[in-house]
């Protein structure tokens, strides 16, 4: 049996359609590389065999029947903050670490629907908040380029996965980087879309006004077969937008001739390490070279994204996790007073420390006398960076720039310091504020040997452009065909 | 704006999370590193700006007045602490 897996997700769909293998024989091969692979990567909290090759059989039943879609057969893995009916759904934390899923995430429904394969949940930084998928309850995950460095997060098994060749293809969710900065980190492909474009039912909040989930996956045409199952409008997810369905793969053969790219004068300051630079400064070589005319772009209140979103997600975090009180699900501690202490202990025991301090930092912005001066405030500069891309989209179709300051760094290099850890994003969490899509794909390869991401950040609903961007840089580079040294023996 | 240990122990308490007072100290070093990074926006002139909280202007979209969720009380307590009689069981708070 060839694999098809490094190829992608399309190249899997294409093999699995014309009878080439069959899904279990897919399900079972990857299902024994992950068992290979996951102890030293950690990729996934949960795998259930039998359920994926359950899921694999009734795919080929379907394909025997001629009723396959797309999708039909092919493994996919989620990250564990999506919600999968029978499935143990952490969200990589203590407090949900023996929560079952009573009912599936619209995400999820739609996988299952198409008659993917669930290949298992992801792990992830607890509750999403990290940028290294450090702070998991069930310990760090590693990056397949150097098992001594992190994958990034907080989404970093999806990314780990798709580059070590588990799967060709994952789920992910991004606050302020949380799919675009792992993607970098482990030289794959990942797209945030427009805020609203995918259903937030049965993903577990974080800072709700700018969660959003997409895909990870090894190129720019498997992002757009993704993104065409996953968008869609949900009446559950008040904030789902209803828009008419489109197709995200309609630009992926279009030319880049006469493309406006603007490069902001603050993402090209200092902050970027040198391989990093020179990745994205290649990179953008690359699509002049296709016909694209850089421009320079203000963003002048961008530096202001770092404070502002570390007032307003911490906020929406407080209230969010409010939830979690030992009463109806999840931990409860095992000793307490009344019912207070009940409370109290339970949250101790059942959160790690990033996300007790997002939480406490949330807690104290909201508080009676600072939350206009840091609730509101941050609000109001939010609208700023807002304005700031809407500005800089008058003169461009799309920016450029790197995805994060440094290629994967080491794990545990910011254990102390959480304000280090914090920097990881500074390019990152704009976009969100914004609610604006954002994508990184690879660019170049760093100091050891290690992969750089260039971010591309469109205007409100240029997903199908920014996809056609990626697949034109991808025709003319290879840095997305690198894989890593295989796990498997 | 820096936090004494009394405004974390304050803050803990009205976050409902459990604080010993080595975890205060550290706290109190950790939350106000992030709020100095913080405090950079505090000088940019915002008068007249409307607070930005969603990326669309969006009012609350209304449904039906329907029932359209099905008793499923069994299947979403089987995964609480601790249930009686379909109840959820607390710590007595009324003598």
């Amino acid at each position: 049996m060839s694999d098809p897996v490094p190829l992608g997700l399309v190249a899997t769909a294409r093999a699995l359609a014309a009878r080439e293998l069959s899904s279990v024989e897919l399900t079972g091969a990857l299902l024994e590389r992950i068992a290979c692979a996951n102890p030293v990567l950690n990729a996934f909290i949960t795998v259930d065999p039998e359920v994926s090759l359950r899921q694999a059989a009734a795919a080929d039943e379907r394909i025997a029947r001629g009723d396959a879609g797309p999708l039909t057969g092919v493994p996919v893995a989620h990250k564990d903050i999506f919600m999968a009916r029978g499935w143990r759904t952490t969200c990589a934390s203590r407090m949900l670490a023996g929560f079952v899923a009573p009912y599936d995430a619209h995400v999820i429904e739609q996988f299952d629907a198409a008659g993917a394969v669930n290949m298992g949940k992801l792990n992830m930084d607890e509750f999403a908040m990290g940028s290294s998928s450090e702070s998991s309850f069930f310990g760090p995950v590693r990056n397949p380029w150097d098992i001594t460095r992190v994958p990034g997060g907080s989404s970093g098994g999806s990314a780990a996965a798709v580059a070590a060749g588990l799967v060709p293809a994952a789920t992910a969710t991004d606050t302020g980087g949380s799919i675009r900065q792992p993607a970098a980190l482990c030289g794959v492909s990942g797209l945030k879309p427009t805020y609203g474009l995918v259903s937030r039912y049965g993903m577990i909040a974080y800072a709700s006004s700018l969660d959003q989930a997409g895909p990870i996956a090894r190129n720019a045409e498997d992002l757009a077969v993704l993104m065409n199952l996953m968008a869609g409008h949900d009446r559950r997810d008040a904030t789902s937008l209803a828009r008419p369905a489109e197709d995200y793969r309609r630009d992926l053969q279009r030319t880049l001739k006469g493309l406006r790219v603007g490069l902001p004068r603050a993402y090209f300051a200092d902050g970027m390490s040198p391989d990093v630079r020179a990745g994205v400064e290649s990179a953008i070589a690359v699509l002049r070279r296709l016909g694209a005319e850089p421009v320079e772009v203000e963003l002048p209140r961008v530096e202001l994204a770092l404070p502002a979103y570390y007032v307003i997600a911490p906020a929406e975090a407080s209230s969010n996790l409010s939830r979690f009180d030992g009463v109806r699900y999840g931990h409860r501690a095992a000793s307490y007073g009344d019912l207070a202490d009940m409370y109290s202990r339970t949250r101790a025991e059942g959160f790690g420390p990033e996300v007790r301090r997002r939480i406490l930092i949330g807690a104290f912005v909201l508080c009676h006398g600072y939350y206009d001066a840091y609730y509101l405030q941050a609000q109001r500069v939010r609208r700023l960076i807002a304005e700031d891309f809407a500005s800089a989209f008058e003169q461009c179709d799309v920016i450029a720039g790197p995805t994060s300051p440094t290629v994967a760094f080491a794990l545990g290099a910011h254990a102390d310091d959480p304000l280090q850890m914090y920097l990881s994003d500074i390019y990152t969490i704009a976009p969100n504020l914004a609610g604006l899509p954002a994508m990184s794909i690879p660019c170049g390869f760093g100091v050891h040997g290690l992969p750089v991401g260039l971010q591309l950040v469109g205007n409100y609903f240029t997903e199908a452009r920014m996809l056609g961007i990626a697949a034109a840089f991808q025709r003319e580079t290879e840095w997305h065909l690198r894989a890593p040294a295989a796990m498997t023996p | 704006m820096a936090l004494d240990p009394d405004a974390v122990r304050r803050i803990a308490l009205l976050a409902r999370i459990a604080v010993t007072d080595s975890e205060v100290a550290a706290l109190q070093g950790e939350l106000n590193s992030i709020l100095g990074m913080i405090e950079r926006m505090q000088g940019v002139n915002t008068a007249g700006i409307v607070p930005m909280a969603h990326a669309f202007e969006m009012h609350t979209p209304l449904r039906d007045d329907q029932v359209t969720e099905t008793d499923q009380r069994a299947e979403f307590q089987a995964g609480a602490p601790a249930v009686q009689d379909g109840l959820y069981l607390v710590p007595r708070v009324i003598e």
